[in-house]
């Protein structure tokens, strides 16, 4: 006869109540969780997606994400010669926001030399880029479609071609169009401002500028050495592919993703006391009837098992709960949620600490009631 | 404290006494009170409030420990070092039967598992519990009312479940604390002469707390506290008076 199922199944309504409102409690943890393992996941979706074993960026530049980078557009054709060097791309990254069915979308716009690296690798539907301008291919998050078009600046680009999980690492959708429309939206000036500047007699500005070339290099090469090579060009610096991970982790987002986890850590605590006091109270509930036990000879195990398991039952199911309400609701988040099953795992075990640690007080209350008190009227 | 308990009553106590708190505050319950209860016997403790017999009680269903004296139940010393917490609940559990004023039956269980419940505790296999539980609730007469829970009974039907959760073990001592104080005078005498069968039956000895003077002629003695002694014990020489069916 399992008593703890009994006086829950007999308060049914209330016990519910109260799942409910852990399961919001423990759901809010188990976001933090999931925003925190997203902000990492955006993070390196652009850095993964482009799959290059080095990036040439800028000297002395920690790269095109952490800082500003600049590098002449002929740089790929030195690297690319390189032996050792498998393939090189250009790219340009620039953030724009434009106006779209009366709501603002923030880009992340990816110029590359189609047939090269830097290109969208987790296409879903549509086709690559084939013509040399005024195509793009848009990620699903924009809520563009085949066929879309979209104005960048002066020029309207059809969206051809969609991804899927392309963002950047605060979250806006990433696009890509060729490199040579890159450059242009980036650094061509409007009529007036060229009209401007031919008559003030300054010269034409350089366009051909990109902001990082990505390579793919010879596994029996070892990184260091193409990297020693490249460095003798004093005006660039070359990131492995893990240390470009690692800028992006350590220090773009590191404040993000610290403030992330004290967060969570402080709503686990809250978590706790909540816990705490609601078992608390259900056994301050219970004293008589725990009198009672105690009078009719039921050992302390029998006691403490009925508020343990309570705890315990009321810890799983709100965490479940909890959890499943995330599950459902994480695509209207407007970060990105990731749902790390090791993650719940450690999450699980926390909140079973957690109850078994809450269920103490309670325990300590009911090892402490007078089976005399059974007998008060 | 004896080895050996120099009697051979089912409830013995020498010279107990029992205190609350020290110097000023310090209030004695009990003062040297000796007493003996043989099986099939029904006794009443009365007395004013204050006078003691709730700490008596107590202390033979060893929830209260004495400060001085020694208490013997069915041939054991019980409070001496031998005896852990667990092992006086386990000494509860299958020797003595409680009765509460207030039924005191768990609110989270219907009346067939309140009465299985000390069963369970005792290790009795399900099938085993649930049909003594039946059968006794049968004889009590709320057999029909075994699947309701405590709070859709009446004051009477929960009583004699509550006798019934008390008998279930098939206990030496039943202690009842105002047995009848919640019910009429009519449900009271049928209480009562229901506890009495119980003690013939069943060799059982049967102590009540009780300031109800309609069921003090169905005692078979009566011992009167005062401050903390036993001032009187009577012996109901008339006899019970003739028995009310259930």
């Amino acid at each position: 006869m399992n008593l703890a199922f009994r006086d829950i199944r007999h308060k049914l309504g209330r016990f519910v109540l109260t799942c409910l409102g852990l399961s919001l409690l423990l759901g809010v943890v188990v976001t933090m969780a999931g925003i925190y393992r997203g902000q990492t996941a955006d993070a390196l979706a652009l850095v993964r997606s482009i799959g290059a074993d080095i990036w040439v960026v800028q000297a002395d530049s920690h790269g095109p994400f952490a800082e500003s980078s600049r590098i002449p557009g002929d740089t790929r054709e030195m690297i690319a010669r390189i032996g050792g060097v498998l393939e090189a791309g250009s790219i340009t990254l620039q953030t724009v926001q434009i106006g779209r069915d009366g709501r603002r979308l923030r880009l992340q716009v990816v110029g590359f030399e189609p047939g090269r690296p830097g290109g969208p690798v987790n296409m879903v539907e549509g086709r690559p880029i084939t013509r040399s301008h005024y195509e793009m291919i848009a990620d699903r998050q924009t809520g563009l479609s085949l066929g879309d078009k979209v104005d960048f600046g002066r020029r309207a680009y059809t969206v051809v071609g969609l991804t899927q999980g392309s963002v950047t690492l605060s979250g806006d959708s990433v696009v890509y169009m060729t490199l040579k429309d890159a450059q242009d939206l980036q650094f061509d000036l409007t009529p007036p401002e060229t009209r401007r500047e031919f008559a003030r007699g300054s010269q034409r500005t350089n366009t051909d500028i990109v902001n990082a070339v990505v390579a793919r290099i010879s596994p029996n090469i070892p990184a260091e050495a193409i990297a020693a090579d490249v460095r003798r060009w004093k005006h660039l610096s070359v990131l492995s592919a893990g240390q470009q991970e690692a800028i992006l982790v350590t220090t773009v987002i590191e404040r993000a993703r610290r403030q992330l986890g004290l967060f969570m850590g402080v709503l686990t605590v809250v978590s706790a006391v909540i816990i705490a006091l609601i078992v608390y109270t259900m056994t301050m509930e219970k004293l008589r009837e725990i009198a009672t036990l105690k009078l009719i000879g039921a050992p302390d195990r029998t006691i403490i098992g009925l508020i343990v398991q309570q705890a315990l039952l009321m810890g799983v199911v709100g965490f479940i709960t909890g959890s499943t309400l995330v599950a459902l609701a994480r695509d209207r988040f407007p970060r990105r949620v990731v749902m790390d099953p090791g993650d719940l795992v450690i999450l699980f075990g926390v909140v079973v600490v957690v109850c078994l640690l809450a269920s103490a007080l309670g325990v300590r209350v009911a090892v402490r009631v007078d089976p005399a008190r059974a007998l008060v009227g | 404290m004896p080895d050996a308990v120099p009697t051979d009553a089912l409830v013995s106590l020498r010279g107990v006494s029992k205190h609350f708190g020290e110097g000023e505050a310090r209030v004695d319950a009990l003062r040297d009170v000796t007493l003996e209860i043989n099986a099939g016997e029904v006794v009443g403790l009365l007395g004013p409030s204050g006078s003691g017999k709730s700490t008596l009680l107590n202390a033979i269903g060893c929830i209260v420990e004495p400060n001085e004296g020694w208490i013997a139940l069915d041939g054991e010393v019980v409070f001496d070092n031998r005896w852990q917490r667990n092992d006086l609940r386990r000494l509860r559990l299958e020797k003595i039967g409680f009765i509460f004023q207030s039924h005191n039956l768990l609110p989270f269980l219907n009346c067939v598992d309140n009465v299985a419940l000390v069963l369970h505790l005792a290790g009795r296999p399900k099938g085993e519990a649930q049909h003594r539980a039946i059968e006794l609730l049968d004889y009590l007469q709320v057999g029909h009312r075994r699947q309701a829970m405590p709070a859709q009974l009446s004051g009477g039907e929960a009583q004699r479940v509550a006798i019934a959760r008390a008998l279930a073990n098939r206990p030496r001592i039943i202690l009842a604390d105002e047995p009848t104080a919640a019910l009429d005078s009519e449900r009271a005498g049928i209480v009562m002469d229901l506890l009495r069968k119980l003690a013939r039956e069943q060799e059982a000895a049967i102590i009540a707390v009780t300031h109800d003077e309609k069921i003090i002629g169905r005692l078979d003695r009566i011992c009167r506290l005062r401050d903390g002694r036993l001032v009187s014990t009577t012996e109901n020489r008339a006899g019970p008076r003739s028995e009310t069916t259930t």
